[in-house]
């Protein structure tokens, strides 16, 4: 028989039991919809991240003060005070593939403004920590190389603090007092949000470095020196070349292990993708499971029709329908009811993706890879669960079959 | 191998010189039914000429229900050959069956077994469907074989819309869509009153007439009257085989039946 023909005999069958056939394909529906609306979720938070940690800078790379082995006493990480104010100035003029870079060293302190206090912290840095950091200022400007270079009291405030010390007054211009030192603000930060690893980048102030220094921590060695390489790309090879400056200039022997560490947001930003991805994964084979319960579904009500319709069958082959007519047309219905509601399910599934994400403001995007699989996989399962009621069926005794009451 | 080969077609030839339709040779069919051998068939010998129009009757577990099986190619003997116009049914493939049942057998049946909420053309088109024709013939020949039964008028009619007679006139019809040489029916009457049975013997004896070989099963006596020759099985043997004599015309049968009030 032609297969058009057989395809006919299988839409009308179908269309005969609307109510039963609607209910089927609602189980391939939900799979197909939730692979669909999952894979999107999960490619929206993975987005995200990854734009995220691009805001944060990819080609950024932190280098600390790592552990030192005091004769056989190893101090834990940043312990060393071998990391120092000239290390930045060599990595800078040396690296070929940093751009820039900045020291960064910070306490914690008290912060009083009038009646209000804020605990937070305070970091000392130079100004062009703000260009690597692409950080602007909502008011006011950053201190200058001047500020640095004379140990002035003055300071940039992140956006948290601005909010708990001044509400919606101006604080440029305004002194307030950390610790027992006086500072002018002469900087507001514009506000960040929070960190790619969870932490309030707007809670705290900025001072010049030497100010920290001299008059908070009375230390004159470095935590970190915040680098930026000249671009993602170039950020491993700025890695090597910022571990190889140290280490000749810190004279760490060869074999000996480095007493500073660097982290590269590259890696970071790697990281995070792998774990959105990894939760993308989850998503779509949770969703998946209930595309496979849908298309049990299909089977049982194949088996059912099958064995409803034994007479059916029995006549079919009497007039001279082989096996394989019959084998196709029963295995053309489960496809036809699994594609069709694939077609409906990636419907339901954009929708209800663009749903989610007007409603709940949740970035998702629509993957074309995840509805092409949906086509393909719900056609498999068509296949798959259909092909052994229809073997049954085309099995059939034609004599037993027309008998059967 | 070869005389083998030589055999059959000599045997081939020789059925067809004789016009028979068909012809059974020492059939035995048994079942496996578990532990019980059931012996259905116990050599069975049968020759019936193109043109016949053959009545097969017998208590039930006599056999015929298996016999007439075998001749619609649904099953096979154990043993024993089945030579359909010529060819040994016995030894072909299950594909070459259905073609046969397709093309050159028409199946009625006691209880119709019609397609439901299907209409009567599209049940009678079914067979020409699996004859692998053009719409425009299927179409063409499904409203022929209706107009034959006498129901061109109700082709768009569903089953459940027809009286019972209508319904195996319908299927009457769907046998004879793709011209078969060879009808069997299996107590075509056996769901029908006694004036209905008579109006589908009318339709059968006519289609003899015109040259249809027909076989048919029944346990009625006055049913199996209108055929030409009445074979009687018991215990899986043939034990009667005669001509019918006085055959009546179920037409005229017909004529002279009282009509029922309503139908």
């Amino acid at each position: 028989m032609k297969l058009i023909e057989i395809l006919k005999i299988a839409l009308r069958a179908l269309a005969r039991n609307k109510l039963r056939s609607a209910l089927t394909m609602l189980g391939i529906i939900i799979g197909v919809g939730a692979v669909i609306a999952m894979v999107g979720i999960g490619n929206g938070a993975q987005k995200e991240v990854q734009d995220r940690i691009a805001a944060m800078g990819t080609n950024l790379l932190y280098v600390s003060a790592g552990s030192v082995n005091k004769g056989g006493t190893r101090t834990g990480a940043g312990a060393t005070q071998t990391l120092v104010a000239s290390d930045v100035t060599a990595i800078v003029r040396e690296a070929p593939a940093v751009a820039n870079a900045a020291p960064s060293s910070s306490a914690s302190t008290q912060l009083v403004y009038g009646n209000q206090n804020w605990a937070t912290t305070v970091t000392g840095t130079e100004p062009q920590y703000f260009d690597i950091r692409a950080w602007d200022m909502a008011r006011g400007a950053s201190f200058t190389d001047d500020d640095v270079r004379t140990a002035a009291n003055v300071a940039v405030i992140g956006d948290t603090v601005r909010q708990n010390l001044f509400g919606n007054a101006n604080p440029v211009g305004q002194t307030i007092r950390a610790g027992n030192l006086p500072f002018t603000v002469v900087g507001v930060l514009t506000a960040k949000g929070t960190s790619g690893m969870g932490g309030d980048q707007d809670d705290g102030i900025y001072v010049p470095i030497t100010t920290l220094q001299k008059k908070i921590t009375g230390q004159d060695w470095l935590r970190n020196i915040m680098v930026s390489a000249k671009s993602q790309q170039e950020s491993y090879a700025a890695q090597d070349q910022i571990t190889q400056i140290l280490r000749d200039r810190h004279r760490i022997r060869q074999g000996d292990p480095d007493d500073f560490t660097i982290r590269n947001l590259a890696d970071v930003a790697e990281l995070a993708d792998q774990s959105a991805q990894v939760m993308t994964m989850l998503l779509a084979s949770i969703a998946g499971v209930s595309l496979i319960v849908g298309g049990i579904g299909i089977m049982n009500i194949m088996l059912v029709s099958v064995t409803e319709r034994t007479r059916e069958i029995g006549v079919r082959v009497a007039i001279g329908a082989t096996e394989q007519d019959v084998q196709r047309q029963f295995l053309l219905e489960s496809v036809v009811l699994s594609l069709l509601g694939g077609a409906i399910g990636i419907l339901v599934g954009i929708g209800s993706s663009v749903l989610i994400t007007y409603v709940l403001h949740w970035s998702v995007s629509v993957s074309v890879l995840a509805v092409g699989a949906s086509v393909i996989f719900s056609t498999a399962i068509g296949i798959a669960f259909g092909y052994y009621p229809a073997r049954k069926a085309a099995r059939l005794d034609p004599i037993e079959a027309l008998r059967f009451e | 191998m070869t005389t083998m080969l030589a055999e059959q077609e000599l045997a081939q030839q020789e059925v067809q010189e004789e016009y028979v339709a068909i012809r059974v040779q020492d059939v035995h069919r048994i079942y496996q039914l578990g532990e019980n051998r059931v012996h259905a068939l116990r050599g069975i010998n049968l020759d019936i000429a193109k043109g016949e129009f053959v009545a097969i009757m017998g208590s039930s577990g006599s056999g015929k229900s298996t016999l007439m099986n075998i001749l619609g190619c649904l099953d096979r003997p154990t043993s024993g050959d089945y030579f359909l116009d010529g060819v040994n049914v016995a030894q072909l493939a299950k594909k070459e069956l259905a073609a046969i049942r397709n093309r050159r057998l028409g199946f009625v049946f006691q209880g119709f077994n019609l397609l439901a909420r299907t209409t009567a053309l599209e049940n009678v088109e079914l067979p020409t469907l699996y004859a692998k024709l053009e719409a425009e013939e299927r179409f063409r020949r499904a409203k022929h074989a209706l107009e034959i039964v006498g129901l061109g008028e109700r082709f768009d009619h569903f089953p459940s819309q027809l009286s019972g007679g209508q319904q195996q006139r319908v299927a009457i019809a769907r046998a004879l869509v793709n011209q078969p040489s060879i009808l069997l029916a299996d107590e075509p009457t056996g769901n029908l009153d006694s004036r209905t049975s008579v109006e589908i013997m009318s339709i059968l004896q006519t289609l003899n007439d015109e040259g249809l070989t027909i076989i048919l099963v029944t346990h009625e006596p006055d049913i199996a009257q209108f055929a030409r020759r009445v074979i009687t099985f018991r215990d899986g043997k043939i034990r009667r085989d005669e001509m019918v004599t006085d055959r009546p015309r179920a037409a005229e049968v017909l004529a002279e039946m009282p009509t029922l009030e309503e139908d």
